[in-house]
C-alpha cells in the first residue's frame, strides 16, 4: 500500500501551486481579451486543463500515487477525449459534405 | 469438505437480521448476487410476457388483441425492462457478484456496502419505472432509446421513466467500480493477473465499461429531463437544439453497453468449455486481451447506429470502418473456443449444450452484425426487422443463452443442489428451436422491407410473422421447462458435492453452498486456471 506521505508536502508546495493557479486564471482573462478569434476557446481549454492537472497532481495527491492510478485517470481522460474527437467528425463535417 | 465437518453455508449463518431483512440488508456478495438474480428474473418474466403479447398482436394483419397505442407502450416497456433491468445488470451484478470473490479467493467484494447500495439503486430505479407506467400521461411510447424530438414532445410519462433509468445507471456504475477495485485489490496470494480465470478478465473489462460509459447515459438523460421540464433546447430543433446530439450521446453509452452485456457472457463461455472438454483453454492471453480490446475499441463505433440519421459522410465512413475492427477480437474468441474443444474429451452436459448454442447463435448475430455495420448494406436494412433479428441473436441468443449456461454451471455451487439433467437438456433444445423459429424469420422479413416497431403490416408479410409468433410459444415453453427444473431443484434437488463438474478454478475448492466468508483459509495459488488431471 502507498502510505500517506503528506508530511513531505510542505505548505510551500501548496502555496506555489496556488500561485500558479492564480497566474493561470489571470492568463485566462488576458487571453480572452487578446482577440484570438476562434482560437480563443482553444486557449481557455488548454489553460483550464493545465489548472485541472495541477489540482489533480498536488491537491488531490495524484503525483504521489502509484503508476496504476495515473494510468486509470489517463484511460478515463483519453476515452473522453476520443469520444469528443469522434463526435466532431460529424459536427465539423456535417454540412461540408453537401 | 463433506459430511460431519461440512461448514455452515452462507444461507444458515446469520448476519444479525432475520427473514427478508437478512437479505435486503446483507452486505454478503453472495446474498446480493442472489437478490439481483431473483429481482432480474422477476422483471425478465414481465418483459417476456410483454414480448409474447406483442407477437400475438402481430399474428395476423390488422388489430388483433390491442390498440396501436398500447403496442407502442409495450415495445417500449419490453425494451426498457429487458435492457436496463435484465441484461445490463444481468451477468455482472448477478453471477459476477456471486462468483468473482469466489474465483479470486476473496472473502467479499472490495466495497460490500456499495454493493448493497447498488442493489437498492437498482430496485428504486425499477420501482420508479413501474410507477411511471401508471401515472402521468401513461407508459412511455418512445422505444427504449428515448429518441428526441419525439421523446420531448410526447405527452406520455417519459420524464419519470427516464429518471428511473438514470437511477439504474448509478447502480450499474457502482457495480463496475466494485468489480474493478475487487480485482485489483483482493486477489488471493499468488493469483497473478495471468493466472486469473477468464471470467474474471471479462468482468474486469466489463467493470471499466460500466465506469466510463454509464455516466454519459446519466448526463444524457438528465439533459433530456431538463429539456422536458424546463424547455432548455439542447436537442429540440425548434429551439435551436440538435437532435443528432442526443443520438450521439445516447449511443456513446449504449454501444459500449452492448459490451457490458456480451463480455461477461463470453467470460462464462470461456469458463465452461475447458471444464467440459477436460482441456486447458486455447490461447489464454489472446482471450484475456481480446476482452480488453473489445472494451476499448467498443467506444469508437457508436455511430453505426446513426448511418441514416443525417450524420456527416466522413463520420459514417469512419464509424463503419471502426465497426469492422471490433469484429476481430470477437472472432479471436470464437476461434479459441472452438480450438479449445478440439481433441478434448467432451461431455455434452447441459452447461456445455447451452454454451455451444451460444456460439452458434452468437456467430449468426455477429456475422449479420457485419451486414449492418457495412455502410452500404446498412442503408438497405436500417430500421427493419433485420435489426430486430440481429440484436435478439446477440442479446437473447448470445447473452441470455450464456447466462443460462452459467446458471446451469454454477447452480450446484450456488444452491448446493443438483438439477435434473434430462429436463435441462430438453429445455435447451426447446429454447434453441423456439429461438430460431421466433427470430430467424425476422431476418427475412427485414430484407423484404418489414419496418420495425410497426403495429400493422401488409398481407405479404403474414407468413413470416405467423411463423415468428409460433416460435414465441415454443420459446416460452422452453423457458417454462428450464425454470421449473431449476426452481424445483433448489428445494428438492439431490445434494451436489463441492465440485460436481471437476472444475479447477477456486470457487470449486470451497463447499457448496459456500460458507459465509467463502473460504476457511484463503487459498494460495501456484498455477494458472484450467489445469486438469486426465
Ligand atoms: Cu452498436
Amino acid at each position: 500500500m502507498n502510505i500517506n506521505n503528506n508530511n513531505n508536502i510542505g505548505y510551500k508546495t501548496y502555496l506555489a501551486v496556488w500561485c500558479c493557479l492564480m497566474i493561470l486564471t489571470a492568463a485566462t482573462v488576458m487571453a480572452a481579451g487578446m482577440g484570438f478569434g476562434r482560437y480563443g476557446s482553444l486557449a481557455s481549454v488548454l489553460i483550464a486543463s493545465a489548472k485541472a492537472g495541477l489540482i489533480l497532481l498536488f491537491f488531490m495527491h495524484l503525483k504521489y500515487e502509484t503508476f496504476v492510478f495515473k494510468l486509470m485517470l489517463l484511460a478515463a481522460i483519453l476515452t473522453m477525449a476520443v469520444i469528443i474527437g469522434l463526435t466532431f467528425f460529424d459536427v465539423g463535417f456535417r454540412d461540408g459534405g453537401r | 469438505m463433506t459430511g460431519a465437518q461440512r461448514e455452515m453455508s452462507f444461507y444458515e449463518s446469520g448476519n444479525g437480521h432475520t427473514g427478508i431483512l437478512s437479505w435486503v440488508l446483507s452486505t454478503d456478495h453472495k446474498r446480493i448476487g442472489l437478490l439481483y438474480l431473483f429481482s432480474m428474473f422477476s422483471f425478465f418474466f414481465v418483459a417476456v410476457i410483454l414480448g409474447l403479447l406483442m407477437r400475438l398482436e402481430l399474428i395476423a394483419p390488422g388489430p388483433s388483441i390491442m390498440t396501436a397505442e398500447s403496442y407502442n407502450a409495450m415495445f417500449t416497456v419490453h425494451g426498457v425492462i429487458m435492457i436496463f433491468l435484465f441484461i445490463i445488470p444481468g451477468i455482472p451484478a448477478g453471477l459476477g457478484n456471486f462468483m468473482l470473490p469466489l474465483q479470486i479467493g476473496a472473502r467479499d467484494m472490495a466495497f460490500p456496502r456499495i454493493n448493497l447500495m447498488s442493489w437498492w439503486f437498482y430496485m428504486t430505479g425499477a420501482i420508479v419505472i413501474i410507477v411511471s407506467l401508471f401515472t402521468g400521461g401513461g407508459p412511455p411510447d418512445t422505444g427504449w432509446t428515448f429518441y428526441v424530438p419525439y421523446s420531448i414532445r410526447t405527452g406520455t410519462n417519459v420524464t419519470l421513466a427516464v429518471f428511473g433509468v438514470f437511477l439504474l445507471g448509478i447502480s450499474s456504475t457502482l457495480t463496475g467500480l466494485n468489480l474493478v477495485t475487487t480485482i485489483h485489490r483482493l486477489r488471493a496470494p499468488g493469483l497473478k493477473w495471468f493466472r486469473m480465470p477468464l471470467f474474471v478478465w471479462s468482468l474486469y473489462a466489463t467493470g471499466w465499461v460500466q465506469i466510463l460509459a454509464t455516466p454519459v447515459l446519466g448526463i444524457t438523460l438528465l439533459l433530456l429531463m431538463m429539456e422536458r421540464l424546463f424547455g432548455f433546447g439542447f436537442f429540440d430543433p425548434a429551439r435551436g437544439g440538435d437532435p443528432l446530439l442526443f443520438e450521439h450521446l445516447f449511443w456513446i453509452y449504449s454501444h459500449p453497453a452492448v459490451y457490458i452485456m456480451i463480455l461477461p457472457a463470453m467470460g462464462i463461455v470461456t469458463e465452461i468449455i475447458p471444464v467440459f472438454a477436460r482441456r486447458t483453454i486455447f490461447g489464454y492471453k489472446a482471450i484475456a486481451f481480446s476482452s480488453l480490446s473489445i472494451a476499448s475499441v467498443g467506444y469508437l463505433v457508436w455511430g453505426h447506429h446513426m448511418f441514416t440519421s443525417g450524420m456527416s459522410d466522413i463520420s459514417r465512413v469512419i464509424f463503419s470502418f471502426l465497426t469492422f475492427i471490433v469484429a476481430v477480437p470477437s472472432g479471436i474468441k470464437v476461434f479459441n473456443w472452438i480450438a479449445s474443444m478440439y481433441k478434448g474429451s467432451i461431455k455434452l452436459s447441459s452447461p456445455l449444450l447451452f454454451t455451444v448454442s451460444f456460439i452458434f447463435l452468437f456467430s449468426l448475430g455477429g456475422l449479420t452484425g457485419l451486414i449492418i455495420g457495412a455502410l452500404a448494406t446498412n442503408i438497405f436494412v436500417h430500421g427493419t426487422y433485420f435489426i430486430v433479428a440481429h440484436f435478439h441473436y446477440m442479446m437473447f441468443g448470445g447473452t441470455a443463452f450464456a447466462f443460462f449456461a452459467g446458471i446451469h454451471y454454477w447452480f450446484p455451487k450456488i444452491f448446493g443442489k443438483m438439477y435434473r439433467e434430462k429436463p435441462a437438456i430438453t429445455s435447451c433444445i426447446v429454447l434453441f428451436a423456439g429461438f430460431n423459429v421466433l427470430y430467424f424469420p425476422m431476418f427475412i422479413l427485414g430484407l423484404e422491407g418489414m419496418p420495425r416497431r410497426y403495429y400493422d403490416y401488409l398481407p405479404r408479410f403474414h407468413t413470416g410473422h405467423l411463423i415468428s409468433t409460433v416460435g414465441s410459444w415454443i420459446l416460452a415453453a422452453g423457458l417454462m421447462i428450464m425454470f421449473y427444473n431449476l426452481i424445483r431443484s433448489i428445494f428438492i434437488g439431490e445434494v451436489a458435492g463441492s465440485n460436481p463438474w471437476g472444475g479447477s478454478t477456486l470457487e470449486w475448492t470451497t463447499s457448496s453452498p459456500p460458507p459465509h466468508e467463502n473460504f476457511t483459509e484463503i487459498p494460495v495459488v501456484t498455477e494458472g486456471p484450467y489445469r486438469f488431471r486426465k
